[in-house]
């Protein structure tokens, strides 16, 4: 296999342009081997290399006077004070997760615990974004629940073993996820600042150590499939996909950090898409370093595996590391300690490139800049954004709103996602102060006596109505979040969902995003620190919605957190930032058009970016104050969804609308920056609202075990909470039945 | 007093006994690791929670024979108190250090909440301090904890006054709603729920404090 002639055909395959084929023979002034070819085709897949986004991502901010680390390493990195510090990130393991759920999300979680403590930090804490095509659809509503089915005991199998709480996420349901689900897995680690680690190899001479995991023939290929549109065939590809050992995860992660403890590792990286090859060419590249390694040595789980498989193998679990020369045996002390395989399989060498033996002789030979850092860059055409739907609304329906407001709460977005979360162990390591349910999560440290809260958002009906605003909103949700539990948001990371960027109108939906996402970025403060970009997001040529998904940090205080529902009756109910407003083309992208009138159309919710940073400031500093009795903030489905959602503690509320606004829109438009608010104290949440020019309407009072919408006194409806509550609690666990 | 902790390869509820006991309690804490064959100087030890050896097989079956078990057998045998929460109760099982199984949960899935307990006798070094008719709210976080013994077994485990903990409102199917329970001797007990979980009221609950006040005071007496 190794010798196999390349042929125009064998390149195809490899999914490698004539023009990038040239650029590998250029590189090494000949042909390249069979095994250079196939280490080529993965570093230079779109999973691996960004070629078609790179260019964009520039636009994205990555600076901050406490960002440590960018993007570029394994994960991001933000001082939060102390002596500490936070690594996070966020990745997709969507293509896996379609053709074997339950191995493709588990996979997914265990790559980015990887990524967090590679760089010297202990994971505590991990929250999911996933999308999932419609449970009731007739054709695909039976596939569409064992994909969910199998994804959500793949993360619960895995992060529930290793030992690290999923503490919040979402997940979202829409028929153009059908064929192709997205998994995207945050996850956050602590570690003390003189104590982070690079993925960069340093020091001619320099022991190259293998630990983990030994390589078989699993996932050979899974970053190129990651590159690649899903057709009839997909299933075939099965193979690609690794398969996950949580246990032995959770050894690694010990022994490594105990190792790193030694002081004798010199740099250290997972070994993740690409396995061995992206593992020593990119330390080799960051440290401008050669990487030599025998093959022979690599500990092999199946007999006969040439060059190429070895080199290619995604097997799960393994890291890659320099230790100092004359102190391997302390390391090696840690791993046996921890019942670890580690070898010695190569040294760092003085000429920049990676040369791969197998026998003694060289089977590869590629310099380690050009192959990690040297990629093809693309400036793909892109023109305006793909949209099918029209801008104007059709004509509406007089509204029946007692009818639309339990719907809305047992449709599957809004619905109570508890049968997903009970599955996860939220609270594993004792730190959780706000789990799934929550408007943000927050896990304290222990450390530092302090929490850190997170948020992952992203609204694919908002951008494919406008890429540009949708993903602006999405920071915007994200940090209103992290807000409304008293968080001040400081950093991000960012996974990108989209179809193929060779289309031009799928280019432009990337484009305008990243630019969007950008300039939200930069105007809240939140830098980008790392990320992911997933492309080829289609079936069958049918693409996603573009999914920008976001993952913003806040750093907080340790107390008791905000409620999100009502405590007491008699208090004020306040809606900070007012009733907003909302027009016909802004109200096709409400979950109202696609519950009850199941349409798409118009525009997403106009954002005012400087209304929104005030409303922003002001609750915070009501709910450090201790003046909220609950505060929770307004997103999908509106105002109604929210008051139903902070009524479910048995506590209603009675809420008159002094507007113009129709019913529907009133009650259910998602205009942003607005936040629900119960309190005791109304004239301190006044004065600070007053003092960040925000508005601060008070819209009624809590009383017990109703809600009661009227607008200037005409009623428009009124619901039991028992009933709003059922129709909430039991519509997931219906649907997966 | 001083708490021992013991750390199998994939225990990770160890940390959060440790936390539980040192800063909660207040009391001395050491991590034990699991090829450790004595104890040192402890006066009590606990089980944490998690996956010893991975649990691919079933739960607790490998750790059993682990070395620390010999050492940890041999101080239950010399009246030593010890705890074992979640996957500590399924060795404690493995090891028949306790009677019955813990099986796959009625629902078939991994559950995380918060349930209601209620202590099922005050006569043990581990709910001495608790009161009869209190529910206690602890969480729970397992796929297999479905409590499991023949009738025989459950009839003399009542007879003899050693369920530990009932489920006010079962979730997993234990027969006779056990969620906890003790050996005849009284000095070993294995509970599902994870006290260690409700230590401190930042976390929700405070009520599992009872579990490591009642051993401290038992220590003290004794």
């Amino acid at each position: 296999m190794s010798t196999a002639a390349i042929t125009p055909d064998v390149i195809a395959q490899h999914q490698l342009t004539p023009a990038e084929y040239q650029k590998i023979v250029d590189i090494l002034g000949r042909e390249p081997s069979y095994t250079e070819l196939g280490i080529f085709s993965v570093m230079w897949s779109e999973h691996c290399s960004y070629k078609s986004s790179r260019l964009h991502l520039k636009k994205l901010p990555t600076r901050g006077k406490l960002v440590v680390q960018g993007p570029g390493e394994n994960a991001g990195i933000i001082d939060i004070g102390g002596g500490y510090v936070i690594a996070f990130k966020i990745e997709s393991h969507n293509h896996p997760s379609f053709i074997e759920p339950f191995q493709g999300a588990a996979t997914g979680v265990g790559g980015i615990l990887r990524d967090i403590f590679t760089m010297g930090a202990r994971p505590i804490a991990v929250l999911d974004s996933l999308r999932f095509g419609r449970l009731d659809d007739p054709q695909t509503g039976a596939r569409n629940r064992r994909i969910l089915g199998g994804v959500v005991s793949g993360i619960a199998h895995y992060g529930n073993c290793f030992g690290v709480p999923t503490a919040g996420g979402e997940c979202i349901f829409e028929s153009c996820y059908d064929g192709n689900p997205l998994v995207n897995v945050f996850a956050l680690g602590v570690c003390r600042k003189e104590d982070v680690f690079y993925a960069k190899a340093a020091g001619v001479g320099n022991p190259v150590i293998y630990v983990g995991a030994r390589t078989g023939r699993d996932g050979i290929h899974g970053a190129s499939m990651a590159s690649a549109e899903f057709t009839e065939e997909s299933k075939q590809k099965r193979p690609n996909v690794q398969v996950g050992d949580p246990f032995m995860e959770k050894l690694l992660l010990e022994a490594c950090l105990e190792a790193m403890q030694t002081g004798a590792i010199v740099g250290i990286q997972d070994m993740g898409a690409a396995g061995l090859t992206c593992s020593t060419c990119e330390m080799g590249s960051r440290g401008a370093v050669g990487i030599e390694i025998e093959l022979d040595r690599v500990p092999q789980r199946e007999t006969g595996m040439t060059p190429y498989e070895i080199m290619l193998s995604e097997s799960q679990e393994r890291m890659l590391l320099v230790a100092d020369k004359g102190r391997e045996d302390e390391v090696f002390q840690v791993f046996r300690k921890w019942g670890l395989e580690a070898v010695e399989i190569g040294v760092v060498t003085n000429d920049g490139k990676l040369r791969v033996k197998q026998h003694g002789r060289v089977v590869a030979e590629i310099p380690n800049r050009e192959l990690a850092d040297e990629a093809p860059l693309y400036d793909r055409p892109h023109t305006a954004p793909l949209r099918r739907v029209p801008l104007d609304a059709p004509p509406l329906p007089m509204p029946n709103v007692h009818a639309a407001l339990p719907a809305l709460l047992a449709s599957g977005d809004l619905c109570s996602k508890r049968w997903i979360w009970e599955q996860y162990d939220y609270q594993v390591r004792t730190n959780t102060v706000a789990g799934p349910g929550a408007d943000a999560a927050i896990v304290r440290i222990k450390e530092t006596g302090t929490s850190v809260a997170m948020s992952l958002d992203g609204n694919g009906r908002y951008c494919y109505l406008s890429p540009r605003e949708g993903a602006k909103l999405a920071v915007a949700e994200s940090c209103r979040n992290l807000s409304t539990v008293g968080a001040q948001p400081v950093a991000a990371t960012n996974c990108l969902n989209f179809g193929n960027p060779e289309r031009p109108e799928i280019m432009a939906q990337l484009v305008e995003a990243i630019e969007g996402m950008g300039e939200a970025c930069r105007f809240f403060g939140t830098p980008i620190t790392g990320g992911n970009v997933s492309l080829y997001n289609e079936t069958l040529g049918e693409g996603i919605y573009p999914t920008p998904v976001i993952g913003i940090v806040g750093l907080l205080p340790t107390a008791p957190p905000v409620a999100t529902a009502f405590r007491n009756a008699g208090r004020n109910v306040i809606l900070l930032g007012g009733l907003g407003d909302c027009d016909e083309q802004q109200f096709g992208s409400t979950q109202y058009a696609k519950v009850v009138l199941e349409q798409l159309w118009g525009l997403p919710p106009a954002l005012d970016m400087d209304q929104e940073k005030r409303l922003q400031e002001a609750i915070r500093e009501i709910v450090r104050a201790g003046l909220a009795e609950s505060a929770h903030d307004l997103s999908d489905g509106g105002l109604a969804v929210a008051l139903a959602e902070s009524s479910f503690g048995g506590i209603g509320a009675r809420i008159d609308l002094d507007t113009e606004l129709r019913p529907d829109f009133l009650l259910f438009h998602e205009g942003p920056s607005r936040v629900l608010v119960s309190t005791a104290q109304p004239d301190k949440v006044h004065a600070i609202a007053r003092k960040h020019g925000v508005e601060s309407p008070v819209v009624g009072v809590t009383i017990e075990g109703e809600v009661e919408i009227s607008r200037r006194g005409e009623p428009l409806g009124r619901w039991f909470i028992a009933d709003l509550k059922s129709a909430y609690d039991h519509a997931l666990e219906s649907h997966v039945r | 007093m001083k708490f021992g902790v013991i750390v199998f390869p994939g225990s990770n509820c160890d940390h959060d006994a440790f936390y539980a006991t040192s800063h909660a309690l207040g009391q001395k804490a050491e991590f034990i690791w699991h090829d450790s064959a004595a104890l040192g100087d402890v006066d009590a030890v606990i089980l944490p929670g998690g996956f010893a050896y991975g649990d691919y097989l079933r739960c607790g079956a490998i750790a059993k024979f682990s070395p620390v078990m010999q050492a940890v057998r041999k101080f239950a045998a010399e009246g030593g108190p010890v705890l074992g929460i979640c996957n500590g109760f399924q060795v404690l099982v493995e090891a028949g250090m306790l009677p019955g199984a813990l099986i796959r949960n009625r629902g078939l899935k991994f559950v995380c909440r918060e349930v209601q307990l209620r202590a099922g006798t005050l006569n043990s070094p581990f709910t001495c301090t608790a009161e009869k008719e209190r529910i206690y709210r602890i969480p729970i976080a397992h796929g297999e904890g479905c409590y499991y013994a023949d009738d025989h077994t459950l009839d003399e485990l009542e007879a003899e006054d050693r369920v530990a903990f009932r489920y006010v409102d079962n979730p997993n199917g234990s027969l006779r709603d056990i969620a906890g329970v003790l050996n005849r001797e009284r000095n070993v007990m294995g509970m599902m729920p994870h006290p260690e979980r409700a230590s401190e009221p930042l976390m929700g609950s405070s009520d599992g404090l009872v579990v490591f006040q009642s051993m401290l005071a038992a220590a003290v007496r004794a």
